[in-house]
């Protein structure tokens, strides 16, 4: 017959076992934070540097700036996925654990298949000429892409995601400030989420 | 311990059992790597554990092919997943009684 402590223990096992083997904990909050600092950086150097910003949306003006705008959205998207790796990896190893796990394997197929979906679709907007719906439907697939991914992860992902549709959704009806929408979706509710995640579960 | 509680069972005595069994609850199904991953044990030992809870009919096999590879999959059967319940309904009646 067993002891209570190990029935205990018992317990505590069971509890981790099911938290380790369903969500993926390894995401860091300063991954969110630097990817909003990319995003606003970048949002900024559109706007200033290239002059982008999209008035309707099929605005010829910035269709003319479109393939540099895209270059500088993929820097980013790269520089960010780098910067969350990086993190996870980091604290991964803190907690003497592996990165690519099955639940991490899960979580980067749900979040894969709407942003590619998206991704294509954006690409097939652009060649079209409907620049303006660029920053709404970026919002709207990437929200998507996290509320599909949060049941293997943290909630504030899940809450992160309804945040970007609502925002994409916003940006659709005023295509005008979509760099606006776009700037406060991915750089400050990415800020906003990465300061919660790092004070609820990083101290 | 003088109390005997009943619905622990002794297939759940060995904590990789219970391990087990706690990721096939919250999983639909998972592969022997990915068992053999979360519990940080050795390919014979994980066989063991799994056979003894199969010869208990609590988990289920599948058997597929990836590509040329065999993958042998697991996942909690109904009378599995009663045992596991009234096993945990056995574990907080026993820490409540110790209160």
């Amino acid at each position: 017959m067993k002891e209570e402590q190990d029935y205990i223990k018992d317990i505590a096992e069971i509890r981790s076992m099911m938290e380790r083997s369903s969500k993926f904990v390894s995401l860091s909050g300063w991954a969110g934070i630097m990817a909003g600092i990319y995003a606003i950086s970048g949002a900024y150097i559109a706007n200033r540097v290239y002059g982008f910003n999209p008035d309707d949306i099929t605005d010829t003006s910035a269709a003319s700036a479109m393939t540099e705008v895209l270059l500088l959205g993929v820097i980013i998207l790269v520089l960010a996925l780098c910067t969350a790796i990086y993190f996870s990896y980091k604290r991964a190893g803190k907690r003497g654990e592996r990165l690519w796990s099955a639940t991490a394997k899960q979580l980067a197929i749900c979040m894969a298949i709407p942003l590619l979906a998206g991704g294509i679709l954006i690409l097939v907007m652009i060649s079209n000429g409907l620049v303006g719906l660029v920053a709404p439907f970026s919002l709207l697939f990437y929200g998507l892409a996290l509320f599909n991914a949060s049941k293997f992860t943290y909630n504030a992902v899940k809450v992160l995601g309804l945040a970007e549709i609502g925002l994409g959704l916003l940006a659709s009806f005023f295509v005008g400030y979509g760099l606006l929408f776009w700037m406060l979706g991915f750089g400050i509710a990415h800020i906003i989420y990465g300061i919660y995640v790092y004070y609820r579960y990083e101290r | 311990m003088k109390i005997l509680i009943e619905g622990l069972h002794k297939a759940f005595e060995s904590r990789i059992r219970l391990g087990i069994m706690s990721a096939l609850a919250v999983n639909d199904m998972l592969d022997f790597n990915a068992l053999k991953e979360y519990l940080d044990v050795t390919d014979g030992n994980l066989a063991s554990h799994l056979k003894a809870l199969e010869k208990e009919k609590f988990i289920g096999i599948e058997k597929s092919f990836v590509g040329r590879k065999p993958n042998t999959k697991y996942f909690t059967t109904a009378q599995g997943k009663q045992a596991f319940e009234d096993h945990l309904k056995a574990l907080e009646k026993l820490i409540r009684s110790q209160k």
